[in-house]
């Protein structure tokens, strides 16, 4: 029987990567939330890869720290490892990357989620939406539990619909043997709601005790201590190693004797899985000549001998993966401790929601992470972290926030998902960014801490220390834009010891800087400040001074895109009144909806000619509300 | 992109003795800086607004002098457009023209799409409501007239080759992009400088040797520009005629232009003749005599060919001396017409004035002399340094300018790998170049990039 359970501003559906970000942004900006799960032990599970960042993810998680996000202090606080990629090319691809306790990261979320003041977890299934006038209103569990709110944020991941596929083996089951969600599914596809089956799968795990190391390479962290959050101040220094390994020509046998085993060359397999994260057995397909691929042993935590085994993603039946194991040096007497396997799961056509994630199809629901289409923890987090946001603000009648692509990755990300859509799980990709200079792993903070200020999630103490900085910046590079170096003897000998050649006339000290040779620590040397200079400020004097041509150039294309995004669309535009449109344009707007003339262009089958009409016939409007 | 600066021609295509290019936006006076050489130093971006400007257009890569120009000068809002604009009033004619805006495309202006102009002045306000229909339909019907002649053009070799270096600089691309967003991917050879100078040092070699072909090529697109001239009665229309009839004739848009004026072309042999039509002929009937020998070569030399027509059956007169007075210096075929009716004239004195052009005895009311007349065109305009069968035509204004930014584009790079900047940063200058050869044959999708990554590479947990 259903009853009343309570009534908030926001309800977080799911608390996973997407969630657990909704559901404490929320809260913290205010509003009355509730969190939902099916398992409450699976708060933050990571049922894939034991990591967090890399290329583009890493800066996704800089970027949610900027703006109050809770993913960057988590992993700084429960890591195993981390290093800093891309060391040896420019900043703007510089990414760090964590080897995750997997267990201690559930355990510290669950603890933050718990402690914070406005947000109450709860158990419990959701089934249906609490629907009225078309808008949503608050949810139904599968107990009867009534909750009411303002605006409900769902973020089921891989659990809608989710069927595990384990070579001839196929059951209805969530990641890893958990409760899958099916009446939620069916009540959004009666709801209107277009879905799409996806697939993505994850490798065996493997018992550390019957893995022979010395076969392997080993993969330390780096020496110096790490960080993702700008707040960390305590930083983990026993770290544990990851090991190298790679398959073998007999794996490679095993897998082409064993592919009409494969669901995925079966024809069990019906959802579109990702590229960028194939199993084992397409990659040997697709690229036969291929020798070997590398295979890479990750610990799942301090406290577990479970290993894994990445690059070994496989749906392939349990004893083929036992050979496949037994095949890779260094494994051959491995224990397996869990199988890999597929999972195939619904997930909702994102060109069906605005860029605030809320769905155009039903008013104050909204939907966040591997729902919407996408794969991976970080990119979950970020939208997670902007659906939260958006929710609260709605429910507390706010003003909504939307990040440009000029902004941040997760700008770039909620972008194409909702202007283009995709046909595969999305994953971030730092060639995605069409300004990836400007969003660099080094200036999140300077990119975003304001606007996560504004909203009310950055605290005063924080931003204090952001403003501090800034200003330490500004000071600094002035003070090296107005310094003459003279072409003394010292400065000579130092400039040719760098392999520079020698000045003829007095120079400016950013100038010197931008020679290949220099770094900031030559004209520390040279012209000294008198006082004190944080790294955090010297690294980014250096970087602003070096790339300023760079820079200058992606600045500019940055203020056309502006121009375009100013030029808004309003919600209520009557496409087919535009004459002129080519009809898949018309179509296309008609469905996307875009918010500006900027995201209308970037719609694929809306050519330059279709935005210029379009133009036209905003500014035809304009001069129609004067005149009338 | 909306908001930059365009150009365009803005004079009606012909032989007009001026023609205009214009420009319009915020940087439209920082590209005339760039190109314009003033007396004394003068500057135009300090000039007062709507003040006209003598001066000389310049090559800045060379500083070598273009064109002999008027520029106007005008400050937005009182324009047009309401943006700044800039005029340059120079020589009419095809050749000089084009290479006016070709200078201005190379140093940061677009060329306009069709209407453009009058679209800017309406989204800037500068036009009532009732027109806004029009521009419309002006930017739909002309948009999708322009895609099919550009799509013409883009079929065959110029196609082939845009799209084969296109890929190149992709798999390139893709090869950086690994090695970014896959660090620890063993299996891709590290994109270091070396690596990264030879391909973009075989692309700056291959844009390069397109543009050097592009000035030959443009010829065969738009045509030899081509005057019949002779005195009164020589049979100047038959030889019109007969051009037109024995060969198809092709209406088409002169290519690189905004403005879609209509013309005719003969192609005699491959070769396509711009004939100067009937109006052409009335006009330099009597050019010499009306105008006198200088200003008539003046006239004259904006012409590729000049076909120099006399009449067999007349004694040579004061008037043929001056024709070939005037013409002295250029291509010209030298044509004895009427070889029917009984000769009066002195043909060693016309081989004579004729010396190394070509001379060709025809009867047109017989239609002799005609294929040997096809045959001169064809050998005087293959017989030069141009490879007919091997060369690449790139033949309009916005393809050219846009290879030309290619080309600064990865001369941008190969600077950047010379100063030893990191790869990732080299490779802004390297999609750019990717992307301006994509406008070319209209092509920008940047999935594919992408795509090409994961084909190219086995990536993956």
């Amino acid at each position: 029987m259903p009853y009343e359970a309570g009534s908030y501003d926001v309800i977080v559906v799911g608390a996973g990567h997407a969630g657990v970000e909704a559901g404490l942004a929320s809260a913290r900006l205010g509003a009355k939330t509730l969190m939902l799960t099916i398992n409450l032990d699976m708060v933050a599970f990571m049922p894939c890869n034991p990591s967090v960042g890399g290329p583009a993810k890493g800066i996704v998680v800089r970027e949610i720290d900027a703006l109050g996000g809770e993913m960057g202090r988590n992993i700084d606080k429960t890591h195993i490892q981390m290093r800093m990629l891309n060391t040896g090319k420019g900043p703007a691809v510089r990414a760090l990357r964590a080897q995750a306790d997997k267990f201690l990261y559930q355990q510290e979320m669950k603890r933050t989620i718990e402690n914070e003041e406005k947000l109450d977890l709860v158990q419990g299934m959701v089934e249906r939406l609490v629907m009225e006038d078309g808008s949503c209103k608050g949810v139904i569990t599968q107990t009867g539990a009534v909750y009411r709110a303002k605006t409900v944020v769902i973020t089921t991941g891989t659990f809608l619909r989710g069927e595990i596929i384990l070579g001839e083996l196929k059951y209805s089951s969530g990641p890893n043997n958990q409760q899958p969600s099916i009446k939620l599914s069916e009540h959004l596809e009666e709801l209107g709601f277009e879905m799409v089956r996806f697939k993505t799968g994850t490798p065996p795990r493997v018992h550390s005790e019957t893995i022979d190391y010395s076969k392997t390479e080993i993969q330390p962290g780096d020496d110096v201590p790490r960080a993702f959050s700008y707040e960390t101040t305590k930083f983990i220094t026993d770290q544990l190693p990851c090991w190298l390994t790679y398959t073998s020509e007999v794996t490679h046998q095993i897998i082409d004797d064993n592919l009409h085993r494969s669901p995925m060359y079966s024809g069990m397999i019906k959802g579109t899985g990702p590229r960028y994260c194939p199993s084992i057995e397409d990659k040997v397909v697709r690229f036969h000549d291929k020798p070997r691929h590398q295979i890479f042993l990750e610990p799942e935590g301090r406290n577990t001998h479970e290993v894994y085994v990445q690059g070994l993603s496989t749906s392939l039946p349990e004893d083929v993966q036992r050979q496949v194991l037994a095949s890779i040096p260094g494994l051959e007497n491995v224990q397996l401790m869990r199988a890999g396997y597929a999972i195939e799961y619904d997930s909702v056509v994102p060109t069906q929601l605005w860029p605030t994630l809320e769905t155009k199809k039903v008013p104050n629901l909204y939907t966040a992470g591997q729902i919407n289409g996408t794969s991976g923890y970080e990119e979950a987090a970020g939208q997670g972290l902007m659906a939260g946001i958006n929710a609260a603000l709605k429910a507390l009648e706010k003003d909504e926030l939307i990040l440009s692509r000029s902004d941040a990755y997760i700008g770039v990300l909620i972008d194409d998902l909702v202007t283009k859509g995709t046909n595969e799980p999305y994953r971030l990709l730092t060639s995605r960014a069409e300004y990836r200079l400007l969003l660099r792993h080094d200036n999140a903070d300077l990119r975003l801490t304001q606007k996560g200020y504004d909203i009310g999630l950055i605290k005063e103490d924080r931003y204090q220390r952001f403003t501090e900085k800034k200003e330490a910046i500004e000071k600094e590079m002035e003070r090296i834009r107005s310094i003459i170096i003279k072409p003394a003897p010292e400065v000579q000998e130092l400039i040719i010891s760098k392999g520079g050649s020698e000045l003829k006339d007095g120079i400016r000290a950013s100038d010197l800087l931008k020679r290949p040779e220099m770094g900031y620590e030559h004209i520390q040397q040279l012209v000294p400040a008198d006082y004190e200079i944080s790294p955090e400020v010297s690294e980014q004097v250096e970087i602003q001074t070096k790339y300023e041509g760079y820079i200058e150039k992606s600045l500019q294309q940055v203020e056309k895109l502006k121009k375009m995004e100013n030029k808004k669309i309003p919600e209520n535009i009557d496409y087919d009144a535009i004459t002129g449109l080519a009809t898949e344009a018309r179509q296309k707007l008609k469905q996307v909806r875009p918010l500006s003339v900027a995201q209308a262009s970037r719609i694929s089958g809306v050519n330059p000619a279709d935005t210029s009409i379009l133009l036209v016939y905003l500014e035809q409007g304009k001069i129609a509300r004067i005149n009338r | 992109m909306e908001f930059d600066t365009i150009a365009a021609i803005s004079t009606p295509m012909g032989e007009g003795a001026i023609a205009i290019v214009r420009l319009s936006g915020d940087e439209a006076f920082k590209i005339a800086d760039k190109i314009y050489r003033g007396p004394g130093g003068k500057i135009l971006s300090e000039a007062p607004s709507h003040t006209i400007h003598y001066g000389n257009l310049i090559d800045p890569r060379t500083e070598t002098v273009v064109e002999e120009v008027m520029v106007s000068v005008m400050k937005g809002p009182k324009t047009f457009t309401r943006e700044d604009v800039i005029e340059i009033n120079c020589h009419g004619g095809l050749v000089s023209v084009n290479r006016v805006l070709q200078l201005a495309l190379n140093n940061g202006a677009r060329l306009a799409e069709p209407g453009e102009f009058t679209k800017r002045a309406f989204l800037n306000g500068r036009i009532d409501l009732s027109q806004a229909e029009a521009v419309m339909d002006l930017i739909r019907a002309k948009t999708d007239r322009a895609m099919n002649v550009a799509l013409g053009q883009m079929e065959g070799r110029l196609s082939r080759l845009i799209k084969g270096l296109r890929q190149e600089i992709l798999e390139t691309l893709a090869q950086v992009e690994v090695n970014i967003d896959y660090p620890e991917y063993d299996d891709v050879e590290e994109m270091t400088h070396r690596l990264f100078m030879d391909r973009a040092k075989h692309v700056e070699a291959e844009l390069d040797k397109l543009l050097r072909t592009s000035e030959q090529g443009k010829i065969l697109r738009e045509g030899l520009s081509t005057v019949i001239i002779g005195r009164p009665n020589v049979g100047k229309s038959s030889l019109l005629n007969s051009l037109v009839h024995e060969n198809k004739a092709i209406v088409t848009d002169i290519p690189g232009t905004t403005r879609d004026v209509i013309e005719e072309y003969v192609n005699v042999r491959g070769v396509p003749l711009r004939l100067l039509d009937t109006a052409g002929i009335r006009e330099t009937e009597d050019i010499v005599e009306r105008i006198g020998v200088e200003r008539s070569r003046a006239v004259l030399k904006e012409a590729d060919l000049i076909l120099l027509v006399l009449n067999n059956s007349v004694p040579l007169s004061i008037e043929d001396e001056q024709l070939f007075q005037a013409v002295q210096g250029m291509d010209v075929i030298v044509i004895v017409n009427k070889m029917d009716l009984p000769s009066q004239l002195d043909i060693e004195r016309v081989k004579e004035l004729a010396g190394q052009n070509p001379f060709v005895a025809t009867s047109l009311l017989e239609d002799k002399g005609v294929d040997e007349l096809e045959e001169a065109i064809s050998s005087l305009f293959f017989a030069g340094n141009i490879e007919a069968g091997d060369m690449t035509y790139v033949s309009n204004s916005r393809h050219i300018a846009l290879i030309n930014q290619a080309l600064n584009a990865i001369k941008d790079a190969i600077q950047a790998i010379e100063e030893g900047t990191p790869i990732d940063l080299v490779q802004i200058d390297f999609t750019r170049t990717w992307e301006l050869l994509g406008e070319i044959t209209g092509d920008n999708v940047h999935e594919s990039l992408i795509d090409q990554l994961f084909s190219q590479f086995c990536l993956g947990k």
